[in-house]
Parts: structure tokens; sequence; C-alpha cells
């Protein structure tokens, strides 16, 4: 087998197929790539498409069925009174509150977020870099249920946040905010402050990844550009920093309004007794047992989050993902 | 005798776009075949009908006579030196080389020998257990030399594998190539856009321009009997000289072609010959290239390092031996 | 911004990016603590004790454990099909340009982009419109469902770094289809599978929303969790199960943050 000897080599240049049902096969996707690819999307379009987008679509349908109201069946035939339901003040209350509550929640989570997604993205650097990738990881990755947990134990009347405000002789400042209306009530735990605080906690690593990574592209010169052109630091953030972020920031918002809009469990554990519209939704096809008004509520967080998608998408958002 | 490569009216259409159009082309057996052109006229298209990544879209192809449509590049006897290498990451230099004879079957023991041996020939004897990352740029091209010999292909195709190093790398892999070609007597077919590096390694040169061939010929035909403007201007830069002026010195109304080196300059003002004027020199070491300008035309010319030379701007006269005024078969 | 090697960070920001990140690991740091404490009614801090006694009175509680087994046997067969349906996805999308491969992009994508309670509630209206029961494999259906989109970002990105030409050279040396994905492709995106199979695993197993509308009357863990949330019976017996469920869950992310740490960065953006 020497290769010098390959002046002389005696081997076809068509080498025959190696026969058998692998090499009929072998050749036949290379002779038709496009059949390969179909058999290759196949399983996954079938398993999407059927599966979540048939039930995406037959939830959609349901929402133009109607419920009987004295025998509690459901009336399969088109009809609007459905979405006339859902225009009731009582309902149109709890839209209003969750899209307020999604609102400020990713404000905050873009207050928060910025320090640390800037600081990974400028100064750290090696080892700290993966530490801070790891410390927004692993938050975000940790089980959604024990860190709602978490926040039970910390703003429970007796838990660890009182016993602090105690020590620091600040309780009084506890019970003034608590005494104020609709941010308080008889403790964080169950206030709209102890569920703005959780929604922030737990959906703010969805915002920090996204706001890094625009930072990231941000050429470390031009911050020094800007103060070399005798900005003040507030002027770099503002004409610089800020805009070359927005991207990112406006990705993450995604995130968090979304799961904020459409988040049932956390307002249940940890807030009071008025609604959002996940807990909405949740009580009408349960206990209601009104599947087709519940099919008109999830309609609401889609059709928010469809516009919203729209202008991120013309912000350029999405390269930021 | 039958030609290593046979393409006959090749045609391969991406679409509108005729990357290759109506090509014949034949290799000879044994020898060393050069593709060159710019980017995009063709030549890595013509590479990748003979190695089976592309069909061609009408006409055939032959190798050693037998027929290859329709053959997929598993079944090919023919082995390609990509541009980027193509090593395998995750397995060593010892496993690389002898891929090919692992798919085909080969016991281990022999196949590691045959690597061994392979790797020697390359002049990598021992940096088997190392890996592609490790490597330079011209060790990995040693090694992805290797793995293609090491199947003892009837063609070899090599896809700018010089591209990527550095000058002095380049012209020593350039005169290892053409050594190893002609130990190994394996049909080469290489690409390239480099023309110093075809006219340096090629036995035989096919020029292409917008999926065609231009002209197809020794390095000596190529550059000094260019057959049309484009070969003329994109093999070492020639002079193209209009009918009008050709006509003048041949007596034919043709297109003419008049190598750089071809011209002597001289400062006499007077005298036979094309009086011209100096309007730039370019020093390049072991000559300095004058830009000419002879009433409107603009010419090239290279002369000696050191030949003493007249002022940028100052009237010259330029004389050339009729017989290097080559005429080009392009219709005037 | 690559240009500040050395320059050390203004007091402002150092502070505020270090009080975000306690902000981020204090809580969860909290459960160790409470999973230790002596206290039984109430979340009292400090804790008036220490005890072990409570990881012995969770290993005796059978249906913890029939809660961790359901949840491991659907996140085990969620993360199976994910695999297999993420990675042809991302082949398909990445080795070929065809019309319509954003539009797949964007399906893999839409089950975790679209709050969790619609994939749920439009699942559970789809049982109920084909008289499907709840079963085992009703909560695997949803899992996997949302469990593609990780598999599928972490084969994608890999792909895109595999070389195409590595697959033509394969071919050239004398590889057919089947040789190739065997010997050159399979080896490339094995630990990129390996991450997404991690992560696909850790999402179905901390998953609750889609779950609770996929479950009849089975528990996973975090459903148990949830039940023990709104109608506590045994509360020290929920700080361990927390705990323990922050521990499996690191396990997972750790190892895939390390298989993928060398360029894909993205093995978590997936959720």
């Amino acid at each position: 087998m020497t290769i010098a000897a390959a002046q002389s080599n005696p081997t076809p240049a068509i080498l025959p197929g190696s026969g058998g049902m692998r090499g009929a096969l072998s050749d036949l996707f290379w002779r038709r790539p496009k059949l390969l690819l179909l058999l290759m999307l196949l399983p996954p379009l079938l398993w999407l498409g059927i599966v979540y987008i048939g039930s995406l679509f037959a939830l959609l349908l349901q929402s133009f069925f109607s419920i009987d109201e004295f025998s509690g069946l459901i009336n399969r035939q088109f009809t609007l009174k459905t979405y006339g339901d859902l225009l009731q003040a009582a309902n149109l209350d709890i839209i209003l509150r969750t899209v307020t509550m999604a609102a400020l929640v990713t404000l905050a989570s873009a207050i928060i977020a910025f320090p640390i997604a800037y600081y990974a993205a400028r100064y750290a650097r090696g080892r700290w870099k993966a530490l801070f990738y790891l410390g927004v990881m692993l938050p975000l990755w940790s089980s959604y249920l024990v860190k709602i947990y978490a926040w039970k134990l910390i703003l429970a009347k007796e838990g660890i946040l009182t016993w602090l405000l105690a020590k620091l002789n600040l309780l009084w400042l506890l019970d003034g905010w608590l005494s104020l209306p609709v941010v308080g009530g008889n403790s964080l735990s169950v206030s709209f402050t102890g569920t703005f605080i959780v929604f922030v906690y737990v959906w703010l690593p969805f915002m920090i990844l996204p706001v890094q990574a625009a930072l990231e592209r941000v050429p470390g010169n031009l911050v020094e550009a800007s103060s070399d052109l005798g900005a003040s630091p507030g002027q770099t953030f503002r004409n610089v920093l800020f805009p070359l972020a927005l991207p990112g920031i406006v990705a993450g918002s995604i995130f968090t309004f979304s799961l904020t809009l459409g988040d049932y469990i956390i307002p249940q554990i940890i807030g009071t007794s008025r609604l959002f519209i996940g807990q909405a939704v949740y009580s009408q096809q349960g206990t209601a047992g009104n599947i087709p008004l519940a099919a008109a509520f999830t309609v609401v967080p889609i059709v928010i989050m469809g516009f919203y998608l729209w202008g991120a998408k013309r912000m350029g958002a999405f390269d930021a993902l | 005798m039958t030609s290593a490569v046979s393409f006959k009216q090749v045609s391969r259409h991406f679409g509108s776009v005729r990357a290759v159009d109506a090509v014949d082309l034949d290799i000879v057996p044994g020898e060393f075949f050069a593709m060159l052109g710019p980017s995009g006229s063709g030549k890595t298209t013509c590479l990748r009908l003979i190695a089976g990544f592309e069909q061609p879209t009408t006409g055939s192809i032959s190798i050693f006579g037998e027929r290859a449509e329709g053959v997929p590049p598993y079944r090919r006897n023919v082995n390609t030196v990509f541009q980027d290498y193509a090593l395998f990451p995750h397995l060593n230099v010892l496993d690389n080389v002898a891929y090919g004879l692992m798919v085909k079957g080969v016991g281990k023991a022999e196949r590691l020998k045959a690597a061994e041996e392979a790797l020697s020939l390359v002049r990598l004897p021992g940096y088997g257990a190392r890996r592609p990352g490790q490597l330079s740029g011209g060790q990995r091209q040693r090694v992805a030399l290797a793995r293609a010999l090491v199947n003892q292909p009837k063609v070899l195709l090599l896809d700018e594998p010089l591209g990527a190093l550095d000058l002095k790398l380049r012209e020593n892999m350039q005169e290892e190539l053409k050594s190893l070609q002609k130990v190994l007597g394996i049909t080469f077919v290489f690409v390239t856009h480099d023309q110093g590096e075809a006219l340096s390694m090629a036995d035989r040169i096919a020029v292409f321009n917008d999926g065609k061939i231009m002209q197809v010929g020794t390095p000596e035909d190529i550059y000094q009997r260019p057959n049309t403007r484009f070969v003329a201007d994109f093999v070492g830069s020639s002079n193209v000289l209009p009918p009008v002026f050709v006509q003048r010195y041949s007596g034919q109304h043709r297109w003419g072609s008049l190598r750089p080196e071809s011209i002597r300059v001289s400062s006499a003002a007077s005298g036979d010959g094309v009086a011209a004027r100096l309007v730039g020199t370019n020093y390049l070491g072991a000559t300095t290239r004058l830009a000419l300008d002879a009433d409107g035309l603009r010419l090239h010319a290279v002369v000696p390092a050191g030949m003493a030379l007249p002022a940028e701007g100052e009237a010259v006269m330029l004389t050339f031996n009729r017989d290097s005024l080559h005429l080009m078969d392009e219709p005037a | 911004m690559r240009s500040d090697r050395g320059q050390s960070a203004p007091l402002g920001l150092k502070v505020a990016a270090a009080c975000g990140l306690l902000f981020l690991h204090l809580p969860i740091l909290l459960i160790f603590v409470y999973a230790f404490t002596t206290e039984e009614k109430s979340f009292v801090w400090p804790p008036p004790g220490l005890t072990t006694q409570w990881f012995a009175a969770t290993w005796n509680r059978p249906d913890v454990w029939d809660a961790l087994s359901l949840s491991v046997r659907v996140a085990a067969i969620s993360t199976a099909i994910a695999l297999v349906l993420g990675t042809l996805c991302a082949a398909a999308v990445s080795q070929t340009r065809f019309f319509g491969r954003e539009a797949i992009s964007l399906l893999v994508i839409l089950p975790i982009a679209l709050p969790g309670i619609i994939t749920g509630i439009a699942l559970r209206s789809a049982f109920a419109l084909a008289d499907i029961p709840f079963s085992f494999w009703t909560i695997v259906l949803g899992h996997a469902t949302f469990c593609v989109v990780v598999v599928y970002n972490n084969a994608v990105a890999r792909f895109r770094r595999t070389s195409g030409s590595m697959i033509e050279a394969s071919m050239d040396l004398g590889a057919d289809g089947f040789q190739t994905f065997r010997h050159v492709v399979l080896p490339n995106i094995a630990t990129a599978l390996l991450a997404g199979g991690m992560l696909a695993f850790a999402l179905s197993f901390d998953e609750v929303i889609v779950t609770t509308f996929t479950a009849g009357q089975q528990q996973t863990v975090p459903i148990w969790m949830l039940e023990e949330l709104i109608r506590p019976r045994q509360r020290p017996v929920t700080n361990v199960v927390a705990m323990v469920v922050v521990l499996v869950t690191l396990l997972p992310i750790l190892f895939a943050y390390y298989l993928t740490r060398d360029g894909d960065q993205i093995a978590g953006s997936g959720k």
C-alpha cells in the first residue's frame, strides 16, 4: 500500500457502490437532497405543527364559542358574545392591572439589570466574566417555585425582612408603606408590593442577558471618545450608552413583559385577592368551567405581545436576543 | 490515450447565473494542470464538478474514461485538498490521515501504518498524535495533502491550497508540491487566482473568465502568446495594443500584445520607434516598472534596476523587436 | 467593549452591580438555612434552632418519592424526544437554505416565547376536544414541545461553528452519508447535544405552569411544591425539598456551561 506505487494505480476511477440498503439509501439522499431535508423536517414539523399550532388554533376557535349560563354547557356555535363578556368592567380592570404591573416590572428590571450588564460587559475579564455569566445563569435556571418560595420566607410577617428592619429601627417605614392604599396590605406577602418584588426578582436575569449582549457590541473607545469630547458621565450615558443599550433593553423587556402578562402562580402565592390575567384564565377554565372566556382572555396577551414584538422588531431588538 | 478528466460541453447554472458555461476540457494523465482565473470565473466550480460536489446542468464529465455524472463524491477515486484544509477537529492527525482508509474498511494496523507513511511523505513524521488545532497553517496544509494522498487517488484536486500561507512558506510549498507530483505521477488539478503560481508550477494552464475557458496551453504559450486581451492582461499584465497600433508594425488589423520586458526605453528624442512620455516609475527591486504614455495609449515597460532613467514627464523613445509583438486571435 | 483592560470601574457602578447580584443570590441561599430550622409552623427568622431531622422525615415521605420519580421519568422522556426533534430541525435549518427557514425557527421558539399559560390551556383544551384523558403521556407531550427549543438553540450554534467543508471532506474521502454522520457530524455536535439535553432536562424538571394544565391527578415535584405552597401540610419538608430541587437543577446547568464554554455562550439563553 505504498503511495509511490500510485503511478501504475490499477484501481478504477469510479468505485462501485457499497451495495445493500445503506449504499442505496445514501446514494438516494445524495441525489435528492430535498428528500433528505423533507425527512429531517417532517418529524419536528408534524410535532410542533399538529400538537402545538393545532392546539393554539383549537383554543382560538373556542374563544368564539359561548357558555350556556343555565346549564354550564359549551355552545359550539360561532358568536362574539364571549368577547363581549371580556369587555365587562371587572375584566377590563384585570387587564389594566396586569398591563400596569408588567410595565412597572419591566422598568424596574431594566434599572437593576443595567449596572450588572454594564459591569459584566465592560469591566469583567476572564475568570470574573465567567463568574458573572454563571451568576446570572444560575438564578435564571434555578427552580421557579423555589424562588417564589424563598420570597414567601423573606416577606412573611415573621420573616427576615421584618427582623432586619426591626434591627435597623426602620419598622415605622414598613408599617407606613403597608398602610398606603393599593400597594399596601396586611404584610408584604399579601400586597401588590410583594407581587411586584417577586416578579422583578424572577424575571431579572431575562433582562440582564440581552442588555449585556447589546453592550458587548459597543466599542469601549466610544465611551472614551464621548468623555474626551467633554461630555459628563450623565451625558455620556444619555447620549451614547443608553441609545446603544436600548435594543438589548427592548429585547429583555419582551421577556419581562410577556412573562408577567401570562403568570398566574406568583400573584396567587404572594399577593392580594385581586386577579391578574393569568389567574383569570386559570379560574375561568378551572372552577368556572368557562373555557370560551378563558380562551378569549388568552387572546389579550397574544395581541399585546404581537404589537410589542412588531414594535421591537422595528427597533432592531431581535439582533440582541 | 484516455484523458484523466474530460469535460464535454459542461455547464453549471445556479439559477440564472452561468457559473460554468459550455466548457470543453481534457486533462492528460500524470500532468500538473492549473485552472487560473479571477474569483467568480468558474474555476472552483469546475473543480467541484470533478470532485462530485456539484453536478453539471448539461454536458458530460468523465474521469479516466468513466462517466461521472450522478456519481456521488464518495464513489469517485478523486481526492481534494480544501482551501480551508477541512481537517476534522475531533480526530488527531494520524486518524485524520487514516480517515479515508477507515471508511473503506481497511484494518486498523494497516491503515495507521499507511497514514504514518503518508505523513513522512509530506515531511511530518511523528506528528500523528497532535490535534489539528495545535499545528501551524503550513503543517495543516501538509496534513490535508497526506490525508488525500493516502487514498492513492487517480486525480488530486487542490483548491487554492497555498492561499492562506505567507509568501516564504508559499514558495517552499510550490517547489514541494511540484516535486511530489513528479515522484507520485498522480494527475494534479490545481485551482489558483495567482498567475505566478500557475506559471511556475503547472505543466499546462487553463485560463478562466466568466464561466468559460479563454485559453489552454503551456505556461510559455499563455505568457508569450495570449490569445485574447483578457489573457494578456490577466497573466502578467501584458500591454494590450489596439488594432490601429498593431497595423502600423505588422500590417495586420488585429489586437496585439507586447510584454513589458520586451520594450526598450531610450531617452533619444528622435529615431525609429514609438514616441512616448514617461509618466511614472515604480521600483520593484530587481526591476523597475515604467508607466508610459504613447500618444494617449498607456503602456508599461519593465527595465533592469539601476538603468539610467529619464526624469518623469520627459519624452522617451520606445523600441521593440517585431517578433515580440504577438497577434491575438480575438477579432478586432 | 474590549479596550478597557486594567481600567477599574467607578465605585458607584461596582456597588450597584454587587447589590444586583446579591439580590439575585441571597434569596436562594436563604433556602439552605431554612432546610435546617427547628421551627415547624411559621417562617420565623432567625431560626430558633438547627436540626437535620427534616431530611430523615422527607426521606420517609412516599409522596415526595412518587413526585420525584414521575418528574425524572417525564424529564428523561421529554428530553429524548426533544433531542431527536431539535437536532433534526437544527440540521435541516443550518445545513441548507430553503424557503421558510425563518418560519421554522419561529415555530420552534414560539412554545417558549408565548406565556406558559397559553401553551398550557391550549394543550388542555385540545386534549378535551380530542377526548384524550390525562396521563403520563399528556405531561410528556407538553414538556417535549417546549424543550425542543433549548436543544435546537445549542445544536444550531454548534452547526454554525462547524465548517461546512468538513462534510464535503468526509464524502470526498469516501464516506457515504451515514458514515459521514457517524464519524464526522455526530462527534462534532455531541457536546452541544449533551448540553442541550442537560438544559432540556432541567427545564422539564422545573416546569410547573404547563404541567398544571396537562397533568391529571399525578404530581411532579413542582406540582407537589405548588400544592404545599397553597395548602401547607408540613413546612419543614417543603424546605428540604426546595433545597434538594435547587441542587438537582444546579448540576446540569453547571455541566452544560462547562460543555459549551468555549464559544457557544448561548447554553441558557433558550429558557
